[in-house]
This record gives C-alpha cells, sequence and structure tokens, in this order.
C-alpha cells in the first residue's frame, strides 16, 4: 500500500470536492459555509487545546469581536458609526457594491490582525493560569466581553449591528460567502498541517506534555504559548468578520459572544473527532455538524437537551474521539511502533 | 459617564446609601457563600470543579417556586428543596460525576459545563424563560427615615442560610461521615486504605453539595429572581469566592461571599443594573490575576 | 579557575525546617563537582534553589557572574543551567527520537528557525547522542514504555542534546542496575571531558563520586560540613560521623 500517493490522491479528492459541492447541493449553501466555519473554530481550537495543552472556553472572544471589528471598519470607512448603530438599520444607509466588497475584505482582514494582538495581550495575562483556571479564565473574558458590549450603546449595544445585505442574488450570495469560509477553512488546515511539522510544533507539544518540563530545557514557553494563540485568533476572527457580512444581523450575546453555543461547540467538535491530531477537529466538525442538523429538525424544543446530552456523554465515553480510537487500532498506521514482548526479552 | 458620577455623588451625599447598598449585598451574598462553599467541598474532596453549581441552585429554586404555585407554603420550600436536589445530586453522581473523577481536570469541567447547559434548557423548557420569584407578603422594616428598607422576608431568608451552614459545618465536625469527608479530602488513598468507602463519601459529599445548592436556591427565590440562564453567573460567583479564599478557609469563603455581594450592589448603583452580570465576571478575572501575582513571586503558576 | 555557579551564604527554610543554613560554595568551569550528605541534609533543597524552583531566604546564587536567585526556572535554563530531575521527567507519550528532537536548544534559536522542520543535522545528532547513552535500538518506542533506567539514561541525552554550559545532576545512578553503573560514570565523564560541559551531582553512591569529581561538598542538617578532593572528604572525620551517626 503505497501510503504518500494514496495521501496526495485522498487531499485531491477532498479539494476537488470543496470546490464543487455548493454547486452539487445547492439548497444546502448555507449548511456548508457552517460546516466550514466548525472546522475553522474547531482547528484552530485544537491549536492551543489538543496539541498544547491550554483548554481554552473562551476562543468564542475572538469570533465575536473578530465580527464587531469587521463590521466597524466596514461601515467606519463609509459613514460615522455612531450614527449609523442609532439608526439601527432603519436608516438610509447605502453601500455601493466596491464599499461593501471593499470594506469585507478590510474587515476581514482588520478582523484577523487584531484579534491576534489581542490573543497577545490577553494572553500574557492569562497564560500564566494552568488547567482549569485558564479554561475558566477565558470563558470568563469571553463572557464579560459579550455584557460588556451589549452595554456599548456606541457599537449598537443590546441590538448589535446590521450589516448591508450582499448586492446580487441569494444564491450567488450564498456561493460567494461558502467560497470565503471554505479558503479560510483550507488555508487554516493547510497552516495547522505545516506547523505541526517543525521544530515549533514538537515545542508547543512539550508544552501540553510536560511543560515544566519544557520550562527546565529552556524552551520559550510564553512566547509559544503567545505566538501559538495569535495565529489561532487571526483564524477565528477572520471567520467571524465572515460570519458578520452572512449573518447580516448580529447580536453581542447571541451571535457574537455565544459562549453555550458556537464557543462549546469548537470543543465538542474537537473531542468527537479525536484531540490533537491533524484530521481529528475536522472529522469531529463534520460529524458534529450533521447530528446538529437532523437533531435540530426533528427535537425541537430538546436540540439544546440533547446537545448538552452528547457534551456529557463525549467527554465521559469517548475521550480520544475517532482519531484517538483509530490510533489505539492501527497504531502502525501512524508510525507508532509498539514493542513487541517476546520471550527473551520478559526476562 | 455623567450619570456615573452623579451616582458616586449620590453615595457622598447620603452616606445612608452606603449602608443600603452593604447591607443589600451582605443579603444577598450570605447565599453566594452558601454556594461557594458547596462548590470548595465538592472541589477539595473530589477535585472536581463543578461549572454547574448555579444550575444547581436554580434548580432549586423552582422546586420551591412549583411547590409553591400548588398551593405549598413558602418556607417548606427550602427543606423540601434540600431533600429533592440531594436525590437529583445523588442520580448525577452515579450518572456522570462519577466517570470523570479520576480523569484530568479539562474533563471534569466540561463535563459539568455540558451538565449546566442541559439543566439550564431543561429548566427553561419546563418553566419557561420569564423570571420568577416567590412573594412572602411579609413586612418590610424601615430604617433612617424610610431610606433603607429591609423586607422581613430577606432577613428570614439570611438566617435560613445562616442555620443551614451552621448545620453542615457541626455535621462536618462532629459526626463520622464527617470525619470521612474530611479524611478522604486530604488523602483518598489513605482514606480507602483506613477502610473508608471513598466512593459512598464522594457520592454524599456531591449530593450534599446539591442539597445546599438546593436549599441556597429555594432562598434565592424568596428574595429575588431566578431564571434558567442565571445559573452561569452564579457558578462564576462561586469560583470567584472559593479562588479568592482558598479551598478550607471557611472564614474566608464567608468574608469574600459578603464581599462579592456588597461589591456586586455597588456596581449596578454606580454603573446601572445591566452592568451587573459583567461585574461578576469582571471579579472573577481580577482574583484569579491577583492569584497569579502571588504566585509569581514564588516563582510558581497558578494550578 | 573560574566559578560558574558561586553560592553564598544561602538559607531556606519551608515552615519551622530549616532547609538550607548559610550555606556557600562554588562550581568551577569544567570541573566535575559533587554533593553528599546524609538524608535531610538539604542536597535537593539547594539545587531546587539553584534552578529557580523555589526562592530562597537568603544569600546570593551567581551563574557565569550573573545574580540567578529571583529568575524563574526558564529564564535559568535559558542561560545554559539545566538539570535533570531525581524522579525522571520525560515526554512519556513521545518515543525517543522526538524526545531528542524536542530537547534542541530552542534558546539558540529565533523564531525561523523554530518554524523549520527538523534538519537532518538534527536527526542525526539525536541518534548520536542516543548511542552515546546505549539506546539506539530503543529509540522508536514510546518513552513512557521504557524502564526506569532507560528513561533516566534518556533524560540525560536529553540534557546534553541541550547543549547545557552546566548541568545539574541530581542521583543520576539511582535506581540503575549496578552493573550499568560503570558506563554511567563513564559516559558522565565524557560528557565532560568531551562535550566540555560543567556537572554538579548530587550521589547517594560514594564510589561513583569518589571516582567522578574533582571537587566534593559534604553538607548535614543543612549546613555545609566539609569540602575537599575526594581523598580529604573520605578521610574526613567529621564526614564519616555524620553518614554514621556517631556522636
Amino acid at each position: 500500500m503505497n501510503m504518500a500517493r494514496n495521501k496526495t490522491i485522498l487531499y485531491a479528492l477532498i479539494l476537488a470536492f470543496t470546490f464543487i459541492s455548493p454547486f452539487l447541493f445547492p439548497d444546502f449553501g448555507t449548511q456548508l459555509a457552517t460546516l466550514w466555519l466548525m472546522i475553522i473554530v474547531a482547528l484552530t481550537w485544537d491549536m492551543t487545546g489538543g496539541q498544547m495543552g491550554y483548554n481554552s472556553l473562551g476562543n468564542i472572544f475572538f469570533y465575536g469581536t473578530g465580527m464587531y471589528v469587521a463590521a466597524l471598519i466596514a461601515i467606519g470607512m463609509v459613514y460615522d458609526v455612531g450614527d449609523y448603530t442609532n439608526a439601527a438599520g432603519g436608516g438610509i444607509y447605502k453601500f455601493t457594491d466596491l464599499q461593501y466588497f471593499g470594506g469585507l475584505a478590510l474587515g476581514v482582514l482588520g478582523a484577523g490582525l487584531f484579534c491576534s494582538i489581542t490573543a497577545v495581550i490577553i494572553g500574557y495575562l492569562t497564560f500564566g493560569l494552568r488547567g482549569p483556571y485558564f479554561a475558566i479564565g477565558t470563558l470568563g473574558v469571553a463572557i464579560a466581553a459579550g455584557e460588556l458590549v451589549s452595554n456599548w450603546d456606541w457599537v449598537g449595544g443590546g441590538q448589535g449591528i446590521a450589516l448591508p445585505v450582499y448586492p446580487g442574488d441569494l444564491d450567488t450570495g450564498k456561493i460567494f460567502f461558502y467560497f470565503l469560509f471554505a479558503a479560510v477553512g483550507v488555508s487554516v488546515f493547510l497552516f495547522a498541517k505545516w506547523l505541526y511539522g517543525t521544530r515549533f510544533g514538537a515545542a508547543i507539544n512539550a508544552i501540553r506534555d510536560d511543560e515544566e518540563k519544557a520550562d527546565a530545557m529552556g524552551i520559550h514557553t510564553l512566547r509559544y504559548k503567545l505566538y501559538t494563540w495569535a495565529m489561532a485568533a487571526f483564524f477565528v476572527g477572520m471567520a467571524g468578520g465572515i460570519s458578520a457580512f452572512q449573518l447580516i444581523h448580529f447580536e453581542p450575546l447571541e451571535s457574537a459572544y455565544q459562549t453555550i453555543n458556537l464557543g462549546i461547540f469548537m470543543v465538542v467538535c474537537v473531542l468527537l473527532g479525536g484531540k490533537g491530531t491533524l484530521w481529528g477537529p475536522v472529522i469531529g466538525a463534520i460529524l458534529f455538524h450533521v447530528f446538529k442538523e437532523v437533531t435540530w429538525n426533528y427535537l425541537l424544543g430538546w436540540q439544546w437537551v440533547a446537545l448538552g446530552a452528547l457534551i456529557v456523554v463525549t467527554v465521559v465515553y469517548f475521550q480520544d474521539g475517532v482519531m484517538g480510537w483509530l490510533v489505539h487500532k492501527r497504531p502502525e498506521w501512524f508510525g507508532i511502533k509498539v514493542e513487541e514482548k517476546t520471550a527473551e526479552q520478559a526476562e | 459617564m455623567d450619570q456615573i458620577l452623579g451616582n458616586i455623588g449620590l453615595l457622598f451625599e447620603f452616606p445612608v446609601v452606603n449602608l443600603k447598598i452593604v447591607l443589600d449585598g451582605i443579603m444577598i451574598g450570605a447565599l453566594f457563600a452558601l454556594a461557594a462553599y458547596g462548590l470548595a467541598l465538592v472541589w477539595g474532596v473530589m477535585n472536581v470543579k463543578n461549572l454547574a453549581q448555579g444550575d444547581f441552585v436554580i434548580a432549586g429554586g423552582y422546586v420551591s417556586w412549583y411547590l409553591v404555585q400548588h398551593g405549598f407554603p413558602a418556607l417548606l420550600g427550602v427543606p423540601v428543596a434540600f431533600v429533592v436536589m440531594w436525590g437529583i445530586g445523588w442520580v448525577i453522581y452515579k450518572l456522570v460525576i462519577s466517570r470523570v473523577i479520576e480523569r484530568d481536570l479539562f474533563t471534569s469541567l466540561l463535563a459539568t459545563f455540558g451538565l449546566a447547559i442541559m439543566m439550564a434548557q431543561i429548566l427553561n423548557l419546563l418553566f419557561g424563560s420569564d423570571t420568577q420569584s416567590v412573594d412572602l407578603d411579609y413586612d418590610v422594616l424601615y430604617f433612617f427615615d424610610g431610606f433603607i428598607d429591609v423586607p422581613i422576608a430577606k432577613l428570614i431568608g439570611v438566617l435560613m442560610a445562616s442555620a443551614l451552614a451552621a448545620g453542615v459545618i457541626i455535621f462536618m465536625k462532629s459526626s463520622r461521615m464527617g470525619q470521612a469527608i474530611r479524611a478522604t479530602a486530604q488523602d483518598a488513598r489513605a482514606a480507602r486504605v483506613m477502610g473508608i468507602d471513598t466512593e459512598k463519601v464522594y457520592a454524599f459529599t456531591f449530593s450534599l453539595n446539591s442539597a445546599i445548592c438546593g436549599a441556597a436556591g429555594a432562598i434565592i427565590v424568596m428574595v429575588w429572581v431566578i431564571q434558567p440562564f442565571y445559573g452561569i453567573s452564579y457558578s462564576i460567583r462561586a469560583f470567584v469566592i472559593v479562588t479568592a479564599a482558598g479551598l478550607g478557609n471557611l472564614p474566608g469563603v464567608i468574608a469574600a461571599g459578603l464581599g462579592i455581594g456588597a461589591l456586586e450592589q455597588y456596581g449596578a448603583h454606580i454603573f446601572g443594573i445591566g452592568y451587573q452580570q459583567a461585574i461578576a465576571v469582571l471579579l472573577l478575572l481580577l482574583v484569579l490575576l491577583i492569584r497569579l501575582i502571588q504566585q509569581r513571586r514564588n516563582r510558581q503558576v497558578l494550578k | 579557575m573560574t566559578a560558574i555557579i558561586e553560592v553564598k551564604d544561602v538559607s531556606k527554610r519551608f515552615g519551622g525546617v530549616v532547609a538550607n543554613q548559610a550555606v556557600s560554595l562554588s562550581v568551577n568551569t569544567g570541573t566535575i563537582t559533587g554533593l553528599i550528605g546524609p538524608n535531610g541534609s538539604g542536597k535537593t533543597t539547594l539545587f531546587n534553589s539553584i534552578v529557580g524552583y523555589h526562592p530562597i531566604d537568603s544569600g546570593s546564587i551567581k551563574f557565569e557572574g550573573e545574580e540567578i536567585s529571583t529568575f524563574p526556572v526558564q529564564k535559568i535554563a535559558r542561560r545554559g543551567l539545566l538539570r535533570t530531575f531525581q524522579q525522571t521527567r520525560i515526554y512519556g507519550a513521545m518515543n525517543g527520537v522526538e524526545n531528542m528532537l524536542i530537547s534542541l536548544p530552542h534558546r539558540k534559536m529565533n523564531i525561523w528557525d523554530a518554524l523549520k522542520t527538523f534538519t537532518r543535522e538534527d536527526y542525526e545528532r539525536a541518534d548520536h547522542l542516543l548511542e552515546f547513552v546505549g539506546l539506539y535500538e530503543k529509540r522508536m518506542l514510546k518513552s513512557g514504555d521504557l524502564s526506569f533506567g532507560q528513561q533516566k539514561l534518556l533524560e540525560f541525552a536529553m540534557a546534553l542534546m541541550n547543549e547545557p554550559t552546566c548541568l545539574l545532576l541530581d542521583e543520576p545512578t539511582a535506581g540503575i542496575n549496578p552493573t550499568l553503573i560503570n558506563g554511567l560514570i563513564d559516559r558522565l565523564k565524557r560528557a565532560n571531558t568531551e562535550f566540555g560541559i560543567t556537572l554538579f551531582v548530587i550521589e547517594h553512591n560514594m564510589r561513583v563520586i569518589m571516582n567522578m569529581a574533582e571537587t566534593i561538598y559534604c553538607l548535614a542538617h543543612g549546613e555545609l560540613l566539609a569540602e575537599g578532593t575526594p581523598d580529604e572528604i573520605q578521610n574526613d572525620q567529621r564526614v564519616i560521623d555524620a553518614y554514621l551517626g556517631a556522636h
């Protein structure tokens, strides 16, 4: 079995599928876009979580902040932000095509950069926390942001912000956003794939396995932690920015800083698929998304309970996820050598 | 901004307002301290950081509220909530918690977070998302020319909370099970070697915690309001208190609980009621930061 | 002979227990120095103070002339002062080669170096050092599955991989099969002479330390009892008394 060649074929197939799927399934345009969003947040969560050992419950902070920053940049380039948010969508604020797309491009990029910088700042303060304290601390940051923003009138307060609609017909719009998300998604995947093979990648795994040992061996743990989180935040911020334009209207607590929705979904996706692996978050995102779409329609009213139950069951019974199970069953596929204990050796 | 300055100004113009704020804060803070005590108990004994703590509280509140809707006297709701939540806590322990005790800390945190979501949503489905409370129709005491109003209901609430706390503390000090719990908290393996059934101790402790939360919730529904999604902020407050006071520091927990209550009321007064949630969370971040700086001086980190 | 580590009047207490009392010693560059003493004499505490595990109550610790007593562990490690652990810490989930690769001196890399993949030189150096400690055949196995003695050797190899200037070894021969100890002594000496690493070693095995060290310090009850060459120490009555407990 030529693993390397099969792998390339597999990748090519997936890439091809990525390109054609919105045309194959035109009715599922939005769902496919959301699937890519899940993949993005799952992969980025795993960067600091499964790979580096810092399980953040607050990565959604970057999603929400990205949303707001992108929107503010796009609006702010053309109009006065305060006036715009005061009108709450009931005004005469029109955007030309150039303003829309230009705003979107700059907004999304700006969102990514801004979130990277904030990640460094927040990380500097919170990376001294370990384990559960880090999780709770980051959760606190996300909740605090949501609460504070909903009290801030300049950015729309509790009403949120309403962005202009996609200039063009609805279906093209869906495909447009699909490709935006897919582009970011593929970028994250390729980036992660590369990163995990470098010395840097090995170092963050060392931080996960034994940070004190890593410290004692002279690894710049704080610096590497900040870099990693900044890189993850960059992609999440961009995803948030794209979401802002896709959703058109978003609110601080429900859409942006949704700590109990997307905020926790990203963690479940990774657990389902397998922490600390490259494909785990992707597989988990796909599984989770399908599960969610199915149950949402059939369990009306009880879908949140089902979700909570899924979290509990996954955490308790499927800790290692799909990839973990695979590694256990077929270690050779992953280059892991297990020593056979022969009679002579066991003396 | 002007409004904030005006609010601060009020504190100086009418010093008695300070007293009202502090009193209000202390009365609700006592309940925070109860929830924090339970959290510290479970944390110390089983090393499980229960993010669903606040949801247990709210659930207890709903138990009491539900009974009152069906004609029960309100005060009876407290012991009933205690018992009902004890049972629910026991079931949750057996189904979920017992399987995550031996695992790493993130697992237990995430499991309880999942529980918190489930509980909040179930309560929402059962009782709707309006805020609820139980009106006790008791008198209100007035002091200082009517500036300060202390509803007798709130006083009764604080008294009940204190009685519960006292009861639990006496239990922990003098009963066999209390001793067993403390032994297990110190060293579970040694306790097992000594013949203590740690499984029973864990189940008991978790159920006790659930019951304490339930009772606290039943009291809260009398003196304040409950709503299915308020749970997370109670959980956060409990965490702040335990982090600030440290495990096993009972007077610290009480002081921190009362302190948070007062600080939150001040914050609500100065910045407006919409900021109340934000203040609870900001306090959490502040406490974590302070702890971090303290540990840095010791060349350590916050585990 | 310059002193690479200078400890002056260091005291450390834990609550009511005085672990180190006004201890002064120095480790000369390029040498192997030993630290001995009966159990509870404060050897590991002194080590921990030097590498930054806990703050000291008073005194000064200098490494290469720089005061390090207030630095955290990573800062000290990045200056080139490393330690091995008594309980042997390695990255159990990874195999031997990965453990070695992670131990590349990151302090000597800037971010662009770190973002490169491991080079052929990296792998060769890892293999070379694994061979040096005799773990070459086991290098692809999960390191958590290795025996205690093998893990100790791996930890030693990882320390060497990190190109330290000075290495603090906490009981390097503890738990090692007596027949392998000679090999270990040999490798420690070679690490010192071939790689030029200064070694500061805590040891209980007298044969080992007398064989290796040029200077030996003896602690008892938290205080410095005696210092000198192996011969001097072996014949020092106070040291003999301390170990045998004669009063």
